[in-house]
């Protein structure tokens, strides 16, 4: 039963929104105050929250000493890479989940998601291992193939409640239409799913692009993402945290901008099904 | 051409027989009604000829060649859904091209055959519309255009119409009719509705439980139940069964009568009867009563009648309209 909000419940509910709100902010917003600060600055106490010295420095010393786009470009085609890669699959497994399920389905659905709670550690050695015999360390290909099947029980799952919502009916009209398989998924079910899909796509390219052990694990130099390039300030002649600070607005910039213009897709993708 | 044929088609659904084994010749033009309660496998039925479901055993001809095997698009039929199933995503135009683009026919052709199509669907100024800009009449127009371009060997209705209100329905109903009067296609359709089985069919399958209880056209439905659960299903309002001393006297375990065939008199007749519920309708009224030793009747009286609630009234069945059932509930024909 829904209660009548009063209107101290709805400025102290507010309030409180707020808090949480500037709590989970406050590390980016301070990560980026840093970043402008020089390295003296950034560790005085007290700390001095705007009136410091603005400078770049940080930033273009980070650019000349380690480069930048190279960093970036692995970022955007592990991302996208794995993405694509794993809706391919997803589409098809969502799709055999969703309108053809076994007694079996739900099963299968929470073993994938079960993959999702072993600690990434405890393959480490086997992966390791076989990465270095196939020559795939440091291959943008092998670390592509790591993320998509990382994200493929989550993209799975997604895309699962999103078909969900799809009347039967209408793939079957395909059918009888004389739509063979590949077109009744290519030019009825993806268009319908499109925004199912769309959010699906941009959570896997978030969480490949924040993907830190396994980057940080297999590569060395060649397929090397944001996440080395962040890793390398933070060794091995100490912290830095100014330039450690540009560094890591620099690797979460691009991300951040996608996550807020598309924050409205995010939610209601992750929420599908929840609420009606 | 459409002739449907279907010999011992079979359905289970793991250890549950849904369709035990039906044997069913429908011919070439004929509008076929499926008919029966939820669950009575009308639907299962239909999505077995459609293809929509694979057959456990069994055999569906269509002009002679089995296609029990064969895809739904290699049998050549064309399907109208309950809830539509138009490509929301899609123009008008496109959803009714959709099928001929499949096909592979060429844009002229595909043209050609829209406008047709929804000139005799009354859509022409709609194709540009997507299914959410049209209303539930003419979103199944469209459906009907969707499956009318692919010039089908027949058509199959998923109880098209129950999505539909009261006043629109008997509009649509009007127009199937009379389009299977144009299109002089073979059209099977599935409703729980007795009121367009009768309305609308050429030929009624009865069907209960996967079983078929009875085919024939609708008046011989109406007029000659093969058993007791035809004789309640058609008709409306349902048809009175009584025992007892009645039966006796027409030598059998149980007879109907159907509410019109009871002459209601203040004065005298064979069952005595006191109203419960009177409702009148202008053109008839429908006296819901106890008879005594008989219970609940129901008996429609043309015209305004002046009875209501305990008033008593005197019940006589016309005695060439009386239907005669055995203990299993078989018909034994008119006594």
């Amino acid at each position: 039963m829904e209660k009548k909000q009063t209107p101290l419940g709805y400025v102290s509910f507010s309030v409180f929104a707020w808090i949480v709100g500037l709590l989970i902010f406050f590390p980016i917003f301070w990560m980026v105050l840093t970043s402008f600060k020089s390295e003296l600055e950034a560790v005085s106490i007290p700390p001095s929250f705007i009136s410091f010295d603005w400078t770049l420095e940080n930033y273009a010393e980070v650019q000349e000493r380690s480069n930048y786009f190279k960093f970036a470009m692995n970022s955007v085609i592990l991302a996208v890479g794995s993405t694509l890669v794993g809706l391919v699959f997803a589409v098809t497994c969502a799709w055999a989940m969703a309108f053809n399920p076994t007694k079996r389905t739900k099963d299968a659905l929470l073993w994938m998601l079960s993959t999702k709670m072993m600690p990434p550690v405890g393959v480490l050695v086997p992966i390791y291992l076989m990465f270095r015999d196939w020559g795939l360390l440091d291959t943008r290909f092998g670390l592509i193939m790591v993320l998509f099947l990382m994200n493929l029980p989550i993209m799975v799952w997604m895309l699962y409640t999103y078909f969900k919502e799809i009347p039967t009916d209408i793939l079957e009209a395909a059918r009888m239409d004389g739509a063979t398989l590949p077109k009744e998924i290519i030019f009825v079910l993806l268009p319908m799913a499109v925004p199912g899909i769309a959010s699906t796509m941009l959570l896997n390219v978030i969480l490949a692009w924040n993907e830190a052990f396994w980057t940080l694990n297999l590569t060395t130099s060649d397929a090397a993402p944001l996440t080395a390039f962040i890793a390398s300030y933070s060794s091995p002649e100490g912290l830095f945290w100014a330039k450690l600070s540009a560094a890591s607005t620099l690797a979460v910039a691009p991300i951040l901008v996608i996550g807020w213009f598309s924050q409205k897709q995010l939610v209601r993708g992750l929420t599908f099904g929840a609420v009606k | 051409m459409g002739a449907i044929r279907l010999e011992k088609v079979k359905k289970t659904f793991g250890t549950l027989d849904v369709i035990p084994g039906v044997d069913l010749d429908i011919n070439d033009g004929e509008f076929v009604v499926f008919v029966g309660p939820s669950g009575c496998g009308k639907s299962t039925l239909l999505r077995l000829i459609a293809g929509l479901e694979d057959v456990t055993d069994g055999k569906i001809l269509i002009n002679g060649t089995d296609v029990a095997n064969e895809a739904p698009a290699k049998r050549g039929l064309s399907m109208v859904f309950q809830s539509y199933a138009l490509y929301p995503h899609m123009t008008v135009y496109n959803n009714i091209a959709f099928g001929l683009k499949m096909a592979g026919e060429s844009k002229e052709v595909i043209e050609e055959k829209v406008q047709s199509a929804a000139k005799i669907l009354n859509l022409t100024d709609y194709l540009e519309r997507r299914p959410s800009a049209l209303s539930g009449g003419q979103r199944q127009r469209v459906a009907i255009g969707r499956a009318i371009v692919r010039n089908p060997a027949a058509f199959l209705f998923d109880e098209p119409l129950s999505n539909l209100d009261a006043a629109l329905r008997v509009n649509m109903r009007l127009e199937i009719t009379g389009l299977h009067q144009e299109l002089k296609t073979t059209m099977i359709y599935v409703t729980h509705d007795q009121v367009e089985a009768m309305t609308m069919a050429d030929k009624i399958v009865v069907l209960q439980a996967g079983r078929v209880e009875q085919v024939g056209k609708p008046m011989d439905l109406y007029n000659s139940p093969a058993n007791k659960f035809v004789a309640g299903f058609i008709g409306s309002p349902k048809m009175n069964f009584l025992g007892g001393e009645l039966a006796q006297k027409h030598s059998c375990h149980e007879i109907g009568i159907r509410p019109e065939h009871v002459a209601v008199s203040t004065e005298n007749g064979e069952i005595p009867a006191t109203v419960k519920i009177a409702e009148h309708l202008g053109a008839e009224t429908y006296l819901h009563v106890e008879a005594d030793g008989y219970g609940p009747m129901t008996v429609r009286a043309t015209g305004e009648v002046p009875l209501g609630e305990h008033d008593k009234i005197f019940l006589t069945p016309e005695q060439d309209r009386i239907h005669r059932f055995d203990a299993h509930g078989l018909a034994l024909g008119n006594s």
